[in-house]
């Protein structure tokens, strides 16, 4: 069989760099394959995902060697245009690729620009809407859809042209993980069911192996170092080497001294044969097991009976309840529109709770404005794009003091203080525009701690990061709430986050507070992580089969055994 | 305040029309009303877009808020015209029939009064006309219809594309206001002038790069899915015109063309019941 998707000794070096991002690739994959790409930021996946797609040269131009053939083309005599009838992308920002006005126009829009006739531009989006289960939704506006159902919009978008090719960006990076899960059940079913060649760029791999794939590319540093089955994949180094996050259960066999075959098919945990490593692992949590002690401090913030309405009639929050103690690490939880953003912007007074108190040390914050919150309770946001507002870094973290009137000198000291603190010393002169994402986002952070503030909430600190720089801003976070004594709260729907560094999540669904408990009991309760739009966790499955009484000790056992190796 | 002013689906003939006729009469019905000060002519467009108001089932609470608000600035428009030109109505109709005397250098008369109506019944047969184009037609349309009458697709999804993205930007934007509030920058009135230019900086900064990122992505989307690739494109939300819609083009030429020679027969923009 001819490959559809064909590099030979292919390199591609864009036009203002220097080196070649991608060198002497060489990669087959065959119609009605699933192939997951998997590297770390600056791997070159994207770039090689550009190659399939075409913005690689038409859009970002450069020097290609080599040859390559999309759908048996050569792309270099095609253009974007003619690609795109074979390739179909679906981005990462499925906000920024909702391109109509509605769900309908949205699906047609390829179709719109091909000249296809009104009527069956009907029938089409019809038939397409209800393939990737959008059709009660035709007339919505993408504000009234959530992220999962715009993500679909963003398939049948590009399916609706009979691509041969569905190339997906990392297509889990803004999703909750139960609606992760989801996405991946309908790549499958369209792969199963059309024989649509797919191609899934990701980092996350436990989450992106949970339907299986046929093969998985690891790209590391522009070249291709591995090409193989997943669960040969699991069995070697690669993934540590290359900083990519292993399944959970994965490590927890490893940590176990447990060895892993290509036999056991470890790749995904619903095919793993654990019998070989079972007492291993028993054993290896017998003797590891911790017991949590429960160590309290004094109440920093609190919230009271508050409830929460924008138009008086449909409640945002309802009676929710819930303390700080000072100097903790906690992770508030839940689907998107649960409430969360909500709970914060009422702690920082963006919007006045409709009846309740929050009492910050045990005094009413009612009267005080946001600027005089801002000093005690910081807030660190999603996009650090949305925060830095000076061009030069000493300037963008001086802001917040700068206002308050405080000697330069004084300033001068402080900043610098933080600058060390967060690692930017070396580059306070630098212009912000200079950074990657994670310094941008440490930026920010610093911007906030200047003002010591007691507590700092950050709204989904590691979004769109990989597994290094996660567990960069993570131990750098956690340095500061030890060092510092900031409290942090954190909004996520990350479940690694809550787990390896929370002691506390409180979990939101529909405006009220589920659970107050550990990250560990949230992940191996099933009906709790299903509220939650959480996934239950593979090690609960693991703790399961090889028999362990209590998966949620055994949880704990991991994470306290994670955190003393790291 | 997101649902006023907006298009609500109603199955009214006026709904039904394509938005391309109701583009059509909107422009011509205001530039007659710009033109014309003829109160008899304006009375029947007044009366006339009353009807076409009720025909559309448009409901107070859809316009209520900006008609009010409309309503306040006309009168502050009347009071500035009176306060500025009192004797603007004895220029235009040339009598001056005396009515009372308010205070200081003005005195009212009947020539003043009946041109500060006419004034209002300008501004009162457009405004419903506005109302009616804005909340009969699916804004997905507004790009077909602008096409249709000969305008650039490119330039006609432009303007879909921002209606499209105006509510993600105004969500940025409240986003970024608190969080720079949070950090002390106040957008309270007391701060001198370059202060506040300053503080305003701070935010639009942040908006416009993040914007920036987005139009990025945007035009990767819109390439990506073949837009651009054709001189022409259908469209999804596209109405073939129907009979109705030629009725209303034909009613609305013939009546600006009656209403412009009854306004201009007598060589004067003015109808003079002075005289």
């Amino acid at each position: 069989m001819e490959p559809i998707i064909e590099f030979k000794n292919f390199s591609f070096k864009y036009r203002s760099q220097k080196e070649p991002t991608l060198k002497d690739i060489n990669l087959k994959i065959y119609p009605g394959e699933k192939v997951l790409i998997i590297g770390p930021s600056g791997s070159g996946k994207s770039t090689l995902a550009h190659c399939i797609n075409g913005l690689v040269p038409f859009s970002y131009s450069g020097e290609i060697t080599g040859e390559y053939t999309i759908a048996g083309k050569d792309p270099k005599k095609l253009d974007i245009f003619e690609l795109s009838k074979s390739v179909g992308t679906v981005l990462q920002d499925t906000d920024g690729q909702f391109i109509g006005l509605t769900v309908a126009e949205d699906l047609a829009f390829a179709l719109e620009n091909d000249e296809v006739p009104t009527k069956e531009l009907h029938e089409r989006v019809d038939k397409i809407a209800k393939e990737v289960d959008v059709k009660n939704l035709l007339e919505h506006a993408p504000t009234e859809l959530s992220g999962g159902q715009k993500q679909r919009v963003s398939m049948g978008g590009v399916m609706i042209s009979d691509v041969d090719i569905l190339l997906l960006d990392e297509p889990l990076a803004n999703l909750d993980p139960a609606t992760g899960k989801h996405t991946m059940e309908l790549i499958d079913e369209i792969n199963k069911s059309k024989g649509t060649t797919i191609v899934v760029i990701e980092h996350r791999l436990e989450d992106a192996l949970f339907r299986g794939a046929d093969r998985i590319v690891v790209v590391g540093d522009g070249k291709i170092v591995s090409d193989s089955t997943p669960d040969e994949l699991i069995c070697k180094d690669i993934l540590e080497e290359q900083g990519i996050r292993e399944p959970l259960y994965v490590t927890a066999i490893k940590h176990a001294g447990g060895k892993l075959t290509e036999e056991m098919t470890p790749s995904r945990i619903d095919t793993i044969d654990v019998s070989s490593v079972k007492e291993l692992v028993k054993s290896w949590h017998d003797k590891n097991a911790v017991f949590c002690e429960e160590e309290k401090g004094e109440t920093i913030l609190e919230g009271k009976d508050i409830y929460f309405s924008y138009d008086g009639k449909e409640k945002v929050l309802e009676n929710v309840n819930f303390s700080v103690s000072k100097g903790e690490m906690l992770a508030i939880v839940g689907k998107n529109g649960a409430g969360k953003s909500t709970l914060s912007s009422l702690i920082c007074g963006f919007n006045k709770p409709t009846s309740g108190e929050l009492l910050f040390r045990g005094k009413d914050m009612s009267d005080l404005s946001i600027a005089e919150r801002g000093e005690k309770i910081g807030l660190v946001m999603q996009n650090p794009n949305h925060m830095i507002s000076k061009p030069m870094i000493f300037d963008e973290v001086a802001l917040g003091l700068s206002i308050r009137g405080i000697p330069e000198k004084e300033i001068k000291e402080r900043v610098e203080k933080i600058l060390r603190v967060c690692g930017l010393y070396p580059f306070r002169n630098w212009p912000i525009s200079a950074l990657s994402f994670g310094q941008k986002k440490r930026v920010t952070i610093a911007s906030i701690l200047v003002m010591d503030p007691e507590i700092m909430i950050l709204d989904e600190p590691t979004a769109g990061q990989d597994y290094r720089h996660y567990t960069e801003i993570m131990n750098f976070l956690k340095d500061i709430n030890e060092k510092l004594g900031v409290t942090i709260i954190m909004i996520t729907h990350d479940m690694h986050l809550m787990l390896e560094y929370t002691k506390r999540a409180l979990v939101l669904a529909d405006g009220k507070i589920l659970a107050d408990t550990t990250p560990a009991r949230v992940l191996t309760d099933e009906t709790l992580s299903d509220k939650a739009y959480l996934k239950k966790t593979s090690l609960y499955d693991l703790a399961e089969m090889c028999d362990i009484e209590d998966p949620t000790a055994f949880c704990e056992t991991f994470i306290a055994f994670e955190q003393r190796e790291r | 305040m997101s649902r006023v002013l907006s298009y609500e689906e109603k199955n009214t003939w006026i709904h039904r029309l394509c938005g391309v006729t109701k583009l059509i009469f909107f422009l011509l019905w205001s530039l007659t009303s710009m033109l014309t000060y003829d109160t008899r002519v304006l009375l029947v467009m007044l009366v006339l877009s009353i009807v076409i108001l009720r025909a559309s089932k448009t409901e107070w609470r859809q316009i209520g808020t900006v008609f009010k608000f409309i309503l306040f600035f006309l009168f502050i428009n009347l009071i500035a015209i009176y306060v500025l030109a009192p004797n603007q109505g004895t220029l235009i109709y040339g009598t001056d029939t005396y009515v009372c005397h308010l205070f200081k250098g003005h005195d009212l008369n009947q020539e003043m009064i009946f041109y500060e109506i006419n004034v209002f019944l300008k501004y009162m047969t457009v405004v419903p006309t506005v109302f009616i184009f804005l909340v009969t037609t699916n804004p997905s349309e507004f790009a077909a219809s602008m096409n249709r009458v000969g305008i650039s697709y490119k330039i006609g999804y432009a303007i879909a594309i921002s209606l499209r993205y105006i509510p993600d930007i105004q969500s940025d934007f409240v986003k970024i206001k608190n969080a720079q509030q949070a950090r002390g920058i106040e957008m309270a009135k007391k701060a001198p002038f370059f202060q506040r230019i300053k503080h305003i900086c701070a935010i639009l900064f942040p908006l416009v790069f993040s914007s920036m990122d987005r139009i990025d992505v945007v035009s990767n989307a819109m390439e990506l899915r073949g837009f651009g690739k054709h001189k022409k494109r259908t469209w999804y939300m596209g109405k073939a015109l129907k009979k109705s819609d030629y009725i209303v083009v034909a009613f609305v030429v013939l009546f600006s063309a009656v209403a412009l020679f009854v306004t201009f027969r007598d060589g004067s923009r003015f109808y003079n019941p002075f005289i």
